[in-house]
């Protein structure tokens, strides 16, 4: 288990105060002006040496995506960072923490990395249903030009620097990072096409970096602690802490931050109290958030919790939410439910998606049920390949994998209520 | 080559210009891509699919569209491309050398097949009653790439019917979310009315709150919408395509020179559509020239009529000509005068033109609009620039124009040249909403005279162009001091660079097809039409010939013998003695003369009504009973006539290119504001005047100004 | 059909919201102020007793010289624009799987057994419910917002109490209605026990 002197996000539960001159005296904002002063390469090589893998889903290297970013305006324009702080993936709540409890975290690891990516100013986009996360940031954000943090010549370093909180109103699809810049520009949260990428065009035609809330608060401590400290952590590839939320059918619910490459059964009965009803009572597990493929329990037996392992057993690591079924769970109406969320949150534009997304939780609504036929398993696998791969963002994909997952490993229990339910059908007849 | 493929890649939804992208640029070299296993060369800035059709590789699309910025949403156009893990868009990828694309794969074929079926799930099956079937894209893609069989048993969406107006009809249902709408809306139509509300499968295409459109372009969504959501309100079920004769012409509703297709059943006008025109309309038409067909159906003169006892009774051709025969005895050709309009061709004009000469008459009028048309030169009433030369412009001062009104399609290339090539716009004259943004120095003449003393900061604005141009409207033109500005504006374009070598920067903007035609067979006399009218009110003038002039006080002609000569029983026939019946422009072949000084032949596309005839015809027939027959018996003779006389007219759509010289008259301007000749966009003609559909246009927009409080 | 209810009167941003529309602005580069169209309708919204009309809308568009479609794209998009009144409070219940492993449809049965519906207003314009997705509160599921609270690991019996206690004009405590220390597990973190006691009074 990791060492408490080893965690990242120390007042996670909120017993301390949020404010800075708590965080201070945990740490934040300590020597934050010689990090800045070995300059923009040297963060942004600390950051590669670190292994740090983007936070929030896709985990792609954070220090290499920042060196995409210009190193000099050769037109004029500004670079931006924007944070993305829309957390929707079901089952994710750890950024709403870091939000709330450790909001200076953020709010210098935005000021380094801005100045890592030469941005002239951050701004962090809080889902709209934060309401009181997002006044607690703008306060944090406050307190810290107070102090000198932020603004002009931001801790001294000569570096001007501003940081915004922007509210987001209400749409899943805005935690992809184009849409995000889209909802920023004041449009409709519609992905836009790549080329170009947003560190050539992004937000307000600029170049711009978006990072997840967790991977811009883990920066600070990773560079004042080291990259090799970081790197030292989980296992080669996918190294680091990690915040866990874990949800669903455990004993205690909670968020945890913990070495990356935990077994899954660890994490489960060290921090979430085990299964409700013990081990043996479990069904499946959604390891990553919603949009990874549930994990039957044979596979959540001795899988470890990284990019890694999950990927080879075809699911994913995603936000590090983990959604805990056991065996009273109706499997197939938990993830209709999410075909339902998929369908819900497709922001229409292609159609793939738009059309795709309402025919499958339609179909997985019958599934339920059982009003279906077998062969419309297979259809619906189809219909899953058909939207994968073939839209703008990976909302479409996402929609389609929980599906994919659900029949790989429970097509017995979905055939098994075709037939309970034609069995009745022919009972009612008779 | 560079010109095939090289259509220029509009940026995509993010904002930003971009300024050089899908231009040719000789320093950038062309990416070579291998599509099918066969290597192309294509021109910088290409699409892969734009690549692909170089190849001869066929990608279908829906929300593509070469004139749009592009949205990537249908996902029609997947191709696959190696070391690519997923299909990829090829609308939306910019070709880049050494890609190796596959358009042709089972892959690519399964990606084709899925995107069909998800446009279909929820497309309702009413081919049969939809307006849009038989030159429908999902139809056709779906022949093409379909899969043949139905998986989807769901209910079917439904979507309420949306309110756009008297033009659009929309069912919505049909909508498959491509966009090209919105994207005209916003990107070329300027006005931004359409957008999508709700996400997911909710989405849906509407105006705000359900408002009419009030672009004076918005019938091209018809056009643009691959399936049969927007579909023509007018046309609606009036028509099969397969059952209409398709004639290609030209449009007479401004001196743009749309060309167009005229769509007929039997002799009835059924509709009309855009022709492709890179340097002209490109595909777009003013909803004037689309919707105005009705028009032609109503209040027409389909026989001759004569005056008898203060009233105009029918009357068979023999007894009209014997009417004129009788109402110009014993007049000498100085107190007869003829008046040209603003739809004619020039074959009529001409034959028009003989015979009044025939009869000694020297006072032969067309500028209706009293513009000082100086007719010495002839690019002193050219628009020079040409109107794909405003794309190269960098500086655009209008004076005394409404272009938006006057010449939508020009309006449009405006707007595109303000988006794209970052052309700025200044005005003098009355501010108006254009759809881009525009500098207004002021309503006030007297600005030319500064600006050319130096004394104004448009003067730097002018000098500091590269292209500079400048548009002066009829408005202008038409002041008392109308010769003094026109002067004024020939050396402004002198002193400040707009005539060089390789730009003519001087443009006049004629609100008439038949204006330039008219000035190039040299229909202007002294004192021009206000001259001839006062004449007539004071006796000097005893008979006019009014050949399709509508937009005149006809009052003055009260006590003068009057022959009318038009198609519509307008303004023209008021007071009229004799009235003869003449075909509409789509009822007659001829040739016009846009305001570029282009020469483009329209065709006859149905037959006048009743007794109505072709122009020259008349004018023939009319100059044997007058005794001064004309010297030719066929339409070929009149043209090869016409042609020995103009021989430019032979240069059939070509830009010209009119030599420079002095024009306009030296004089004072007077302080004080320029009337635009255009107070109702929808009412300019007889033709739209009749119509229905512009008379709805029309009194919608008077009631929103109302409504609003706000002005053109 | 997209009905936009009118309010009956013009639309302004009341005196003291003045300098809030300023400061939003003034968050964004010049010529960039449509970044505002979001917060601007959001301030409208909170202004005019949970809903925008159609009047705010026009409003905002002039303001940021938006073209009004734009501007209702928005705020269609976007869930959290309520484009008709509703009741004063608006109870958001997550429906989505991570709430309805943990019953969620207990919560939801609380609700209409209070007399709320789904969609709808109640009668008495106190209450409006909206089944909503993941609000991102997973770790203290089920879960319910009550405008700005989180009402979190609830119960049938605790939702019942809260929405009792709001309907006598009381303000009841948000948060987990369990013992509970935020997203800790319930009886006490597994680490960072020295952080509990720590000098810093917990806020």
């Amino acid at each position: 288990m990791l060492k408490d002197q080893d965690r990242i996000f120390t007042n996670i539960y909120g017993f301390q105060s949020w404010g800075i001159d708590a965080a201070m005296k945990r740490g934040d904002w300590d020597g934050t002006k010689d990090i800045l002063a070995k300059g923009q390469d040297w963060i942004i090589d600390q950051m590669k040496e670190s292994g740090l893998r983007g936070r929030g889903g896709a985990g792609f290297p954070t220090g290499v995506k920042w060196s995409f970013m210009p190193k000099e305006s050769k037109d004029g324009r500004p670079s931006y960072l924007v944070i993305n702080a829309d957390e929707s993936e079901p089952g994710t709540c750890k950024d709403r923490e870091i939000m709330r409890h450790d909001p200076q975290k953020l709010v210098e690891g935005a000021l380094i990395a801005g100045y890592a990516m030469r941005a002239k100013a951050a701004y962090i986009y809080v889902r709209g249903e934060f309401y009181l996360e997002a006044e607690r940031l703008n306060a944090a954000v406050a307190q810290a030009y107070e102090k000198g943090f932020l603004g002009k010549n931001a801790c001294g370093s000569g570096y001007d620097f501003d940081v915004y909180v922007h509210r987001g109103a209400g749409a899943y699809i805005c935690g992809e990072e184009t849409a995000l810049i889209e909802s920023l520009e004041g449009k409709k949260g519609q992905p836009r096409l790549k080329p170009p990428f947003p560190a050539n065009v992004g937000v307000f035609g600029c170049p711009t970096t978006v990072n997840n809330v967790e991977s811009i608060a883990v920066a600070p401590t990773i560079l004042r602690r080291g990259a090799s400290w970081f790197a030292g952590l989980g296992r080669p590839n996918n190294t680091g802490t990690k915040i866990f939320c874990i949800s669903g059918h455990v004993n205690t619910p909670c968020n945890v931050e913990e070495e990356m490459g935990i077994p899954l059964r660890e994490l489960i009965e060290k921090h979430a109290g085990g299964v409700r009803g013990g081990w043996d009572n479990l069904l499946a597990v959604i390891p990553g958030g919603s949009s990874v493929p549930l994990l039957p329990k044979s596979i959540c037996d001795d899988v470890l919790m990284d990019f890694d392992s999950l990927k080879e057993v075809k699911s994913g690591l995603g936000t590090a939410a983990v959604i805990v079924m056991d065996k009273t769970t109706d499997i197939v109406k938990a993830i209709a439910r999410l075909s339902y969320f998929y369908k819900h949150e497709s922001c229409g534009q292609c159609t793939p998606c738009r059309e795709g997304t309402g025919w499958m939780w339609r179909v997985m609504e019958r599934l339920a049920v059982g009003q279906a036929e077998k062969e419309e398993i297979d259809m619906l696998l189809d219909v899953t390949k058909q939207v994968e791969g073939h839209t703008i963002c990976a909302l479409g994909d996402a929609a389609a994998w929980p599906i994919q997952g659900l029949i790989r490993h429970f097509r017995p229990e979905i055939e098994r209520r075709i037939d309970v339910y034609h069995g009745r059908q022919i009972e009612a007849a008779e | 080559m560079c010109i095939m493929v090289a259509r220029s890649r509009l940026p995509s939804k993010f904002d930003g210009e971009s300024p050089s992208v899908g231009r040719c640029n000789r320093e950038e070299p062309m990416p070579k891509l291998t599509i099918d296993g066969k290597e192309i060369e294509v021109a910088p800035g290409s699409t892969v699919l734009q690549a692909c059709e170089e190849a001869g590789a066929e990608i279908p699309r829906f929300c593509y569209h070469e004139r749009l910025s592009i949205a990537g949403n249908c996902r029609m156009c997947l191709v696959e491309m190696e070391r690519s893990p997923k299909p990829i868009a090829s609308c939306a990828m910019p070709a880049g050398d050494g890609m190796v694309i596959h358009t042709n794969t089972p892959q690519v074929k399964k990606a084709r097949e899925g995107v069909l079926e998800f446009l279909l799930i929820n497309h309702p099956l009413d081919c049969p009653i939809c307006d849009q079937g038989g030159e429908c894209d999902l139809q056709d893609e779906t022949m093409a790439y379909g899969r043949g069989k139905n998986r989807f048993d769901e209910n079917k969406r439904a979507v309420t019917e949306k309110n756009m107006g008297p033009l659009v009809k929309t069912i919505m249902t049909r909508c498959i979310h491509c966009t090209r709408c919105i994207r005209f809306s916003e990107e070329v139509a300027g006005t931004t009315e359409l957008g999508a509300i709700y996400r997911g499968e909710n989405m849906q295409i509407t105006t705000f709150l359900e408002q009419a459109m009030e672009s004076e372009l918005q019938g091209n969504v018809i056009d643009l919408c691959p399936v049969g959501a927007l579909t023509s309100k007018p046309y609606a079920f009036n028509a099969r395509p397969w059952e209409l004769a398709k004639t290609e012409s030209i449009d007479v509703m401004d001196a743009v020179g749309s060309n167009i297709r005229i769509d007929t059943r039997g002799r009835q006008v059924m509709r009309i559509l855009p022709r492709n025109h890179d340097d002209v309309n490109e595909e777009w038409i003013s909803d004037k020239t689309r919707f105005a067909y009705d028009g032609l159906l109503k209040s027409r003169l389909d026989r001759p009529y004569v005056k008898k006892d203060g009233t105009l009774v029918e009357a068979s051709w023999v007894e009209a000509f014997a009417a004129i025969n009788t109402g110009l005895a014993g007049l000498d050709g100085t107190q007869i005068a003829g008046l040209v309009g603003d739809l004619n061709e020039l074959e009529g004009m001409y034959a028009f033109r003989e015979l009044l000469k025939g009869l000694g008459a020297t006072r032969i009028e067309a500028r209706q609009s009293g513009a000082a048309y100086d007719v010495s030169n002839r690019a002193s009433y050219l628009f020079n620039s040409g109107i794909a030369g405003i794309e190269e412009a960098d500086f655009c001062l209008l004076v005394g124009t409404n272009p938006r009104h006057e010449a939508t399609i020009v309006n449009a290339r405006i707007l595109k040249s303000t988006r794209h090539r970052g052309l700025k716009v200044s005005n003098i004259g009355p501010a108006h909403d254009l759809t881009y943004p525009v500098e207004q120095a002021g309503d006030d003449a007297a600005i030319l005279a500064d600006i050319l003393a130096g004394k104004h900061s448009l003067a730097d604005r002018l000098q500091a162009a590269k292209r500079p141009m400048i548009i002066v409207g009829e408005g202008a033109l038409a002041r008392q001091d109308g010769a003094h500005i026109l002067k004024a504006v020939h050396d402004i374009a002198e002193t400040f660079g707009l005539i060089t070598e390789d730009w003519n920067g001087f443009n006049v903007l004629p609100t008439a097809a038949s204006r330039v035609g008219a000035l190039d067979l040299g229909l202007v006399a002294p004192g021009g039409v206000r001259g001839i009218l006062d004449d007539a009110k004071a006796g000097t003038v005893k008979a006019a010939f009014l050949l399709g002039v509508d937009e005149i006080d006809s009052s003055a002609l009260q006590d003068c013998f009057t022959v009318y000569i038009g198609s519509h029983g307008d303004h023209g026939v008021r007071h009229a003695d004799v009235v003869l019946p003449a075909a509409a422009y789509t009822e007659k072949s001829g040739l016009y003369i846009n305001m570029e000084g282009r020469v483009q032949m329209g065709e006859r596309a149905n037959f006048p009504p009743g007794d109505a005839r072709e122009d020259w015809t008349i004018f023939r027939a009319l100059s044997d009973v007058l005794g001064k027959t004309l010297p030719f018996d066929s339409f070929d003779a009149l043209r090869a006539a016409l042609y020995k006389e103009l021989p430019h007219l032979m240069d059939i759509d070509s830009l010209p290119k009119a030599a420079w010289g002095d024009f306009g008259e030296p004089g004072d301007i007077a302080r004080g504001p320029i009337a635009l000749p255009i107070h109702d966009f929808y009412q300019t003609n007889p033709i739209a005047r009749a119509s229905d559909t512009m008379a709805e246009c029309s009194a919608l927009k008077r009631s929103k100004g109302e409504a609003t409080g706000t002005h053109g | 059909m997209l009905e936009v209810t009118k309010s009956g009167g013009p639309f302004r941003f009341s005196d003291e919201n003045q300098d809030e529309v300023k400061a939003i602005i003034a968050k964004y580069p010049e010529g960039r102020q449509r970044s505002a169209v979001m917060p601007l309708l959001y301030l409208a919204q909170r202004q005019n007793e949970g809903w925008v009309s159609r009047e705010a809308i026009e409003h905002i568009a002039e303001l940021l010289s938006v073209p009004k479609i734009q501007v209702i794209e928005v705020a269609t998009f976007y869930t959290m624009y309520n484009l008709k009144p509703i009741g004063r409070h608006h109870v958001q219940l997550c429906g989505t799987t991570p709430c309805w492993l943990r019953g969620s449809d207990e919560v939801m049965r609380a609700c209409t057994d209070m007399g709320l519906e789904k969609g709808k207003s109640t009668e008495d314009g106190l209450f409006h419910l909206t089944e909503v997705e993941c609000l991102g509160a997973c770790c203290n599921a089920p879960m319910v917002q009550i405008n700005d609270d989180f009402y979190e690991d609830l119960t049938y019996e605790s939702t019942k109490a809260i929405l009792e206690a709001l309907k006598r004009g009381e303000t009841p405590k948000p948060g987990p209605q369990k013992d509970r220390q935020f997203s800790a597990p319930e009886g006490g973190p597994t680490v960072l026990r020295d952080m509990m006691s720590a000098d810093a009074a917990k806020e």
